[in-house]
């Protein structure tokens, strides 16, 4: 096979999809332009034990598969620009690639709030530096920190404050209990009492209105408080913002596609019913064959590695021009969350059964798994605790697999 | 087909006992034991263990 298939992104996703191309039988050219500086690294120790100082950031990047060693990478060159009918993009840096065939990869970069006050001392944790940045800013002694949003990252930033001795964390969410929407009501108050026990506040039902600020200097000024929206100022030396992500698809503007949460794609991680375009990881909005058929983005860990595997069969048999015959993608999602000395373990999809959750086992003050049901099939496991909570949930992987489909 | 695990790194999540159950299991306590020189036939499984290692602890050497 001749040609050159670019693939857009730098991350997990985009070094999973060059591996998995040569493993699909490409054997053309394949570069991989990313923006970030660093080789591809793995972001789950960022939260946890990169903030806790206990995981160099040398430990994370991954190794590549020795199929992938001939692989061009453009790192620290962001794509500016798409031009999918013509086949070639524009680089930040002024040049222009073609392709025969496109890998989308270009994941998510957090949200930030755009109320009034200062940007110093915010962060967010999505980068390698911004994990640096934070670790500096939360072993300064004495500070105070204020986490607004109460979902996984939020959650496992605030746990490893706690952890490395920060007095004072606060989570802010304008939602009742921590991770509910994922989750449900039962699991997240069992989580919330646990946060609790281990010293971590909360201020919950109520969102943020603006930060205070101070330093005099102009243009200088750092963040000394968060202003609640019930009138609430929570002070804080340390603010960081956990209020979910933007998919980076502006690059995509202008080719007529869906881009209205991720890249919309087709059963077979397909976009915009182009045979040469797919795409993979959290960007991607696909449906999933195993459930509804609802296109939707998955942020778990899993997502990169199980959709670079199905779309580089796909883009490999569509530039060889053949036929596309495999099943619809219908990846089993799995997620897991350590935070203090726990950990929450899913398997399935349990925002899809989160209207009847029940106690499977254990008890929700110790060791616990929840099942969550729809039309009365278990839809999705999520275990809390300790390693015996997360065997517990394995076991039902099995009988989850073989579910008939939602629509069925 | 030789293969490593550094247990310094390794958190016991099992995903690589779903990917390759003949080379990864767990202990009754939900520790890892693992095959260190499978047969070659086990390759692809043994990858795809690598891959969906969490804490990507599992090498593969020669």
């Amino acid at each position: 096979m001749t040609g050159r298939v670019v693939v857009a992104g730098a991350s997990m996703g985009g070094l999973r999809a060059a591996e998995q191309l040569r493993a699909a039988g490409w054997t053309g050219a394949i570069t991989v332009v990313g923006d970030e500086p660093h080789m591809p690294y793995n972001r789950p120790p960022l939260s946890k034990e990169v903030l806790a100082g206990k995981a160099s950031f040398d430990s994370l990047a991954f190794t590549p598969k020795a199929a992938a060693a001939d692989v061009e990478w453009r790192l620290g060159t962001p794509v500016a620009a798409a031009r999918l009918a013509e086949r070639t993009l524009d680089l930040a840096d002024g040049s222009t690639l073609a392709f025969d065939g496109l890998v989308v990869a270009t994941g998510m970069r957090p949200r930030r709030l755009g109320c009034p006050g200062p940007t110093a001392g915010r962060h967010t944790v999505r980068t390698l530096a911004d994990a640096q940045a934070l670790r500096d800013a939360l072993t300064r002694p004495g500070v105070r920190v204020v986490v607004i949003g109460a979902g996984f990252i939020g959650c496992e930033v605030a746990a490893t404050a706690v952890g490395l001795g920060v007095r004072e964390v606060t989570v802010v969410d304008p939602l009742p209990l921590p991770m509910v929407g994922p989750l449900g009501e039962a699991p997240a108050r069992a989580l919330l009492r646990r946060h609790e026990e281990r010293g971590m506040r909360f201020a919950l039902g109520t969102g943020v209105a603006g930060f205070e600020g101070a330093g005099g200097v102009e243009g200088e000024d750092r963040v000394t408080g968060v202003v609640l929206s019930d009138g609430r100022v929570l002070p804080a030396d340390v603010v960081v913002e956990s209020v979910g992500s933007v998919a980076s698809t502006e690059w995509l503007d202008g080719n007529g596609l869906d881009l209205t949460d991720g890249v919309l794609t087709d059963e077979q991680l397909r976009v915009g019913g182009l045979p040469y375009v797919v795409a993979v990881g959290d960007v991607a909005r696909f449906p999933n064959a195993r459930y509804d058929g609802v296109p939707r983005r998955v942020e778990h860990w899993s997502i990169p590695t199980d959709t670079a595997k199905h779309a580089a069969k796909v883009l490999t048999a569509q530039l060889a021009g053949f036929e596309v015959c495999l099943p619809a993608f219908a990846p089993l999602p799995t997620f897991w969350s350590d935070q203090h000395d726990f950990r929450l373990q899913s398997f399935g999809a349990p925002a899809l059964g989160k209207g009847d959750v029940r106690v499977l086992d254990g008890d929700p003050d110790g060791d616990v798994l929840f099942g969550y049901h729809r039309g009365g099939h278990l839809v999705g496991v999520v275990a809390l605790g300790g390693q015996a909570a997360a065997m517990g949930a394995a076991k039902y992987r099995a009988q989850l697999l073989k579910q008939p489909a939602l629509t069925a | 087909m030789k293969v490593v695990v550094d247990m310094n790194k390794c958190q016991d999540h099992g995903q690589c006992v779903f990917a390759s159950p003949d080379v990864f299991s767990m202990d009754d306590d939900g520790h890892l034991l693992y095959v260190a020189d499978p047969d070659e036939s086990l390759r692809d499984e043994v990858e795809e263990a690598a891959d969906v290692c969490p804490l990507q602890a599992i090498r593969i050497e020669a």
